[in-house]
């Protein structure tokens, strides 16, 4: 097959109507984040929330009591000894959910690539660009989660109080998190600045960014000089990149999003988080192609390497369902207290007692009827469809984990969440279209170019 | 000796030649009943004008009849005709049921697949099968030609064979 011609000089157009369209889209986050923020909350500070707050709290304290009686007094689950408003704390959620939603994104763009190097996979080598993109939001992650953290560690961080840690403190004193201290604050004294924990996000951080600019360098410069030896390098860096990661996902799964649960814990969470992150990132990089595609450009990418992408969305839709099943099973069938209490509140508190079943719904069901025949996962217009409805499950999927950990019984999804993930997703999109511009849209000399366009399933 | 069936077959040496050949012969009008090659020929299902197998919908059936069948099996069991306590749990507990049908969905839709393939693909067990050169296990490709199916006649189907580039072209019947 000689095609070569096709893949010349092909180079995306930020558009200025595309620009406005996202900016448009991040005006209508805002001003629905600014409703959000100025509508009196119906839960706020109304007999139902407190009945709410008191409720779980209920039910935490009863289902912790057995194994927490060195801690009486303290407050089952989670202290409500935090000073910032519920309004406030809605905020610090929402921003601290919806940035680790888009770090993984952002990072999964990464971790799709260094995959295709290292099993040396070719269908992909057109399709490659898109992630490339993608992972430029990893700095911009990085520094937003790194301000953040200081900004709401006292509200969404139940751990970080120092009273916890401090013996003569009988009112606060909390020995289950008191033998977990070592892994925050190590080796400083526990209660004091958890050393240990910030310097795991850098490392993260600064490795993903490292990996993610010295690929990204080799990937570019074979455009230029053609040699095969970018090629090589570039999968010996992802190989090396894909045993980091497998280590610092998990821990960026424990640190940012099983923490906030303090006293619970399980062995999935890394699994889970990687997992849901790991889907959506699939879903984007296939929603960006199509789209790409609709508009005109990626002439290389053609219904076979669109059902790749569609396989990969399906079958890692049903490997999160594994994962949160196994998960979910393992804890409703061993029925220990300190660690049903994570389902308890997800399953009786609104809104998190039905988003726990919309989940289901959204990142399994939907995705595993719609894209189950080989002709849905090689339409444009299906994909369409089904990738935003798994990177929307994905969203409340995160809002599951995180939120209830913070807010207890007065959780809300009104319209300041959705405003916030709104301009989340158009920040996102302007980096992701914006790096798209830089280089070219689909690779020069790819030594898997040809395998590529001859790819036929 | 009448109800023998008669078949021409056509050695190919080449597989570019032999897709082509394909092509040119079913645009004569010659019903092809069969292409034996020693390795998958790109393309040879597209040319022979194959449609596309509807094993998946026949596999997706047989998952669905072993999802309900498991489901109301253990629902049915350990609901009404013998609850039991176990671990303090509800009699109608889903959860625990989903392994179980989880491997009863596999099992059923894989047996179901695999029995519906040797049934369509005429692979039967007593069924004895009809080599019509050994040497399609080898290095030729071997396209059989039924004539009591084809309305051209035996001569004329020789020569299109040979004019289309079959290195042979011999005469079997069963």
């Amino acid at each position: 097959m000689n095609d070569t011609h096709i893949i010349a000089d092909e180079k995306y157009e930020f558009k200025s109507g595309t620009r406005s369209k996202l900016f448009m889209l991040f005006g209508a986050g805002l001003l629905l984040f600014i409703i959000g923020v100025l509508m009196p909350s119906s839960a706020e500070h109304s007999p139902r929330a407190e009945g709410k707050e008191h409720i779980t709290t209920e039910i935490s304290k009863n289902m912790v009591a057995s194994t927490q009686q060195a801690e009486a007094g303290h407050e089952g689950g989670g202290g409500e000894h935090h000073g910032s408003s519920t309004l406030v704390k809605r905020i610090f959620t929402s921003l601290w959910m919806n940035n680790v939603f888009f770090t993984g994104l952002a990072i999964i763009g990464l971790f799709f690539i260094a995959i295709q190097y290292a099993s040396q996979a070719g269908w992909s080598a057109g399709v490659k660009r898109v992630p490339l993109a993608m992972g430029h939001w990893i700095p911009i992650a990085g520094l937003l989660m790194l301000v953040l953290w200081f900004v709401v560690k006292d509200d969404v961080f139940h751990w970080t109080h120092a009273g916890l840690y401090d013996k003569g403190n009988v009112e606060e004193y909390d020995k289950i998190l008191d033998g977990k201290s070592g892994f925050f604050f190590w080796p400083m004294a526990a209660g004091s600045f958890p050393i240990f924990f910030v310097l795991r996000m850098v490392i993260f951080f600064g490795l993903w960014y490292l990996f993610f600019i010295w690929i990204k360098k080799e990937m570019l410069a074979e455009d230029i000089d053609g040699s095969l030896e970018h090629w090589y390098t570039s999968r010996k860096l992802s190989a090396i990149f894909l045993i980091i990661f497998a280590v610092s996902s998990s821990v960026a799964a424990w640190d940012w999003v099983m923490s906030i649960d303090a006293h619970w814990f399980s062995t999935m969470t890394g699994w889970y988080v990687f997992a849901s992150w790991w889907v959506t990132g699939l879903a984007m990089i296939t929603f960006i192609t199509v789209s790409l595609k609709g508009a005109g450009y990626l002439k290389v990418v053609n219904s076979n390497h669109l059902h790749d992408l569609g396989k990969f969305v399906f079958a890692f839709s049903i490997f999160w369902t594994y994962i949160w099943f196994s998960q979910f099973m393992l804890i409703f069938y061993a029925n220990i207290p300190e660690e049903t209490v994570y389902f308890v509140q997800r399953r009786t508190v609104a809104p998190y007692s039905w988003i726990f079943f919309a989940n289901l719904i959204l990142n399994f069901v939907l995705p595993f009827l719609l894209l189950m025949t080989r002709d849905a996962k090689r339409q444009i217009s299906m994909l369409q469809v089904v990738c935003p409805i798994v990177i929307m499950g994905h969203w409340f999927d995160h809002y599951q984990m995180v939120t209830p950990g913070v807010m207890k019984g007065a959780g809300e999804l009104g319209l300041l969440e959705i405003g916030m993930a709104i301009m989340f997703m158009a920040a996102f999109l302007f980096v992701t279209l914006t790096s798209l511009t830089k280089f070219p849209l689909v690779p020069k000399h790819d030594p898997m170019m040809q395998e590529s366009l001859g790819h036929h399933i | 000796m009448t109800n023998k069936e008669n078949f021409l077959v056509g050695i190919f040496d080449d597989e570019d030649v032999l897709l082509h050949a394909v092509e040119n012969i079913r645009d004569k009008g010659v019903k092809i009943k069969e292409v034996y090659s020693p390795f998958p020929v790109h393309g040879l299902d597209e040319v022979l004008g194959y449609t596309r197998s509807r094993l998946p919908i026949a596999a997706f059936l047989f998952g669905l009849t072993g999802t309900s069948l498991a489901l109301f099996t253990q629902i049915w069991m350990l609901g009404y005709d013998w609850p039991m306590i176990i671990g303090g749990k509800n009699f109608h507990n889903i959860p625990p049921f989903i392994p179980v049908t989880f491997e009863f969905t596999v099992l059923l839709s894989a047996f179901g697949m695999v029995g519906t393939f040797l049934i369509v693909s005429d692979m039967k067990p007593y069924k004895w099968p009809r080599q019509y050169d050994l040497r399609s296990t080898d290095d030729k490709h071997v396209m059989a030609i039924d004539l009591g199916a084809n309305k051209v006649s035996k001569e004329e189907i020789r020569r299109i064979l040979k004019e289309n580039g079959a290195s042979e072209v011999n005469e079997k019947s069963f």
